[in-house]
């Protein structure tokens, strides 16, 4: 797998309203998808019988799979993590699980990947003690040493590769314990928690991140969640984060908009001026509404894309983004966008997801190319003026 | 009441569908039509797509499934985009990037479906709008000048349509209604020789009423002759009987569009009464429900049964979703948000539809039918003799026995 790169995002092992037929119109289809742990715990009884594993029972024997705890659109109720145990929220309710029982899931789902369970509340709350963020890591390094005793007592389990979960809520010291001592053991990469939140934690959390990533082997892949937005996503990446998580085109689907951001921080001098008048319209746009704009998601629209349901894009007969190779963009029109997310249509949700999609690979495509070449700083500059 | 149109002119109507064969016992019949987007192999199912779209899936996966026509509803599309838009985008066809045939309901329907937001005056259907309150009349001339705007291959004339509950001097009403509207249709549609219209036979469940405009109606020069006024509320009885007295009475070198049908067993009697051409909301709305359709009626697919059942839907089903998919996948894709579970069941409910026709065509084709019909209803209902009493009637008057 290349890196830095993103994972597929699914919700019950299914990429959000596309079928294993429109998914595969996507140009850049991560090479990793990324299953919930909160949708597809409820299940664990039918996958033990089916044997087979998660990946062919969701019709994605061609995918290598990492199973994340939780679901990060949707963040679980706190108050539930014990000495013993963790609790995942799926449809049906809330899955307590010991080790034990988690391990027994994680045998039936057979992922490549899983998130050892951890807990990950010290960071949620406004300002976490020290004595919660220490606990935080004790806890998730005695949850480590236990799965990683029941992984080798099964021959199944020792298929998949254990990621090992960093602690530590905002404490620095506790979130150089999380590192050093995860980092002792036999884990397949580590999971960055706790990282998440609205854009202004993120900023003062950069220089824990920095901090943390240094204590980590450079031979083992550190993945956040939490954390999708372009701009955030290239910080993390300057902070020794290879692995994202795919959710913010999601996002951006439900709420009816369409990634219509730039990464190409190398184009012609012609491009350059349509474009940055391009983005200033939008920008002045996207400014006046922005406030009114909240959604189901709790999230309010990003300049780095356009709402098509607005009424300017109701005569559009331009692709949602000149020049996209996706499927939508090759077929559709802004104005057939905007009439399916008018009558309430559920075509809307698949076409937006199949360029938001598209959109945010080849994002992350450039960003491969743009550190090749040495480029990043310009891409990290195009990303930071569509920002607002 | 007079015919608007000479008996003479029944010559120059193009002759779009070409038989290909027919059965010796019963009435069906297999052809082909030939519309201006391609040619379209009958009797053939057309699914329903009424607001430009074939609900969550896209163009490209509906016509892998073979599907070479479909829906759009003109009262729906003429409210919202509007055929001024629509125009603009190059027709319907342009507008939802369909390459294939489209056929277009004049609006009729809604006057039963919206009953309660509808007037039917000799002029037109005054609509009032759900949306925004407005009002709206749809004339026969409106209906046929926004058609044109559509730019759908066959297009559909007003009609003045009660629903198949109704009875009294209203049902006469509507039927003679409707042959004036079916004129003022042909004298207002601009694009003949590029869009076809087709008449509505109505006439409720009246044998009398209904001969009467089956007479009237094929004295005019159109392309082909829908059925309509049935797949309401009416006793399945009374429904076959309009059927089969409708086709005995129209000619045989035009299509006969059966409106509203529907359900499988619906669809091969329907055939053998010498019906061609089929609509019906019922799969692509029952998948939405979690329904699967099969050869043995429906599998709800919500239900605990399907938990742990790792079969694809239909071993035969040769569509993408019983390729790669379970029961059990799409039981727990169900239970969740993620409406790909939705768009699973649509394609797969398309695909039973479109094989099903395909079957019963080949077996016209190839002279056995009679069998097809006995193997059909002996696989959905257990055994030949179990199939519902008015299909039994239905089959018998055409020479089909079961048993």
């Amino acid at each position: 797998m290349d890196i830095p790169a993103c994972l597929l995002y699914t919700k019950t092992g299914s990429a959000p309203h596309l079928t294993h037929q429109t998914l595969h119109t996507i140009h850049g289809l991560p090479a990793m998808a990324q299953l919930t742990l909160s949708s597809l715990a409820e299940h664990h009884e039918v996958l033990a019988e089916y044997k087979e594993g998660i990946g062919k029972f969701i019709g994605m024997p061609e995918l290598l799979l990492y199973c994340s705890l939780h679901d990060p659109v949707s963040p679980c109720p706190a108050g539930y993590v014990t000495n013993k145990s963790v609790s995942v929220w799926g449809l049906g309710g809330r899955v307590e699980m010991t080790a034990s029982k988690f391990m027994a899931i994680q045998q039936a789902l057979q992922p490549d990947w899983f998130q050892c369970l951890s807990d990950g509340e010290a960071s949620c709350e406004e300002a976490t003690s020290i004595k919660r963020a220490r606990k935080s890591v004790d806890r998730s390094l005695l949850f480590l040493d236990n799965c990683l005793r029941l992984q080798e007592e099964s021959e199944v389990l020792q298929r998949s590769a254990i990621i090992g979960v960093i602690e530590g809520g905002d404490m620095m010291e506790e979130r150089l314990r999380s590192a050093r001592e995860t980092a002792k053991r036999p884990v397949g990469g580590f999971l960055l928690d706790g990282f998440q939140g609205n854009p202004a934690t993120l900023e003062t959390r950069l220089h824990l991140l920095s901090s943390v990533t240094a204590e980590l082997p450079e031979d083992k892949p550190r993945l956040i969640c939490g954390v999708s937005r372009p701009d955030e996503v290239l910080e993390c990446i300057e902070r020794g984060v290879d692995l994202f998580e795919s959710f913010f085109p999601y996002q951006v689907t439900e709420r009816g908009c369409a990634l219509t951001f730039s990464f190409d921080y190398q184009p012609n001098p012609e491009e350059t001026l349509l474009q940055q008048n391009g983005i200033q319209e939008e920008i002045k746009y996207v400014d006046q509404t922005k406030k009114i704009k909240t959604t189901s998601c709790n999230q309010e629209m990003t300049s780095f894309e356009i709402n098509l349901k607005e009424k300017k894009y109701q005569e559009d007969f331009d692709p949602l983004v000149r020049g996209c190779s996706c499927y939508c963009c090759k077929n559709h029109t802004r104005a057939y966008i905007h009439h399916l997310l008018v009558t309430n249509e559920l075509l809307a949700g698949v076409l937006l997801m199949m360029h938001n999609f598209e959109h945010y690979f080849g994002f992350f495509h450039s960003i491969r190319e743009a550190l090749k070449s040495d480029r990043l700083a310009q891409l990290k500059e195009l990303i930071r003026r569509q920002a607002s | 009441m007079a015919a608007a149109v000479s008996p003479t002119s029944l010559e120059s109507a193009p002759r779009i569908m070409r038989l290909v064969a027919e059965c010796s016992r019963s009435r069906a019949r297999a052809g082909e039509l030939r519309l201006p987007h391609g040619p379209v192999a009958t009797p053939v199912f057309m699914p329903v797509g009424t607001q430009a779209t074939m609900k969550g899936i896209t163009a490209e996966q509906l016509d892998a499934l073979g599907c070479r026509i479909c829906l759009g509803n003109t009262y729906h599309l003429g409210l919202r985009p509007g055929p001024e838009l629509i125009q603009k985008a190059h027709g319907l066809h342009g507008f939802m990037n369909w390459p294939h045939n489209l056929l277009t309901d004049s609006g009729g329907f809604q006057m039963v479906s919206l009953v309660s937001l509808s007037e039917v005056t000799e002029e037109g259907v005054r609509f009032r709008s759900p949306y925004d309150g407005d009002e709206t009349l749809l004339s026969p001339e409106k209906s046929v000048e926004i058609q044109n705007a559509l730019g759908s291959d066959i297009i559909m004339q007003l009609d003045d349509v009660v629903s198949s509950t109704v009875t009294g001097p209203r049902v006469e009403e509507a039927m003679y209604r409707s042959i004036r509207w079916l004129d003022r249709c042909i004298a207002a549609h601009q694009r003949p020789d590029k869009q076809n219209l087709f008449a509505i036979i109505q006439g409720g469940l009246d044998a009398d009423l209904r001969t009467t405009c089956l007479e009237e109606m094929t004295k005019r020069d159109v392309p082909g002759f829908a059925i309509g006024g049935l797949s309401g509320g009416e006793s399945k009885g009374q429904f076959w009987r309009m059927v089969a007295l409708s086709t005995s009475r129209l000619p045989k070198d035009k299509p006969r569009y059966l409106m509203g049908v529907g359900y499988a067993t619906d669809l091969v009697v329907c055939v053998a009464l010498g019906c061609d051409m089929f609509d019906c909301v019922f799969p692509t709305r029952t998948a939405r429900f979690g329904s699967a359709l099969v050869p043995t009626g429906n599998l709800q697919l919500k239900k605990k049964q399907y938990e742990k059942d790792f079969r694809p839907i239909d071993n035969d089903c040769a569509c993408p979703t019983c390729q790669k998919h379970s029961r059990a996948f799409l039981h727990a894709l169900l239970h969740s948000d993620n409406t790909a579970a939705l768009h699973h069941l649509t394609v797969h409910n398309i695909a039973y539809q479109l094989q099903l026709m395909s079957a019963v065509r080949a077996s016209i084709v190839e002279k056995r039918f009679p069998d097809f019909v006995r193997d059909f209803m002996g696989t959905m209902y257990g055994d030949p003799t179990l199939c519902p009493t008015w299909a039994t009637e239905a089959l018998a008057s055409v020479g089909i026995t079961l048993s």
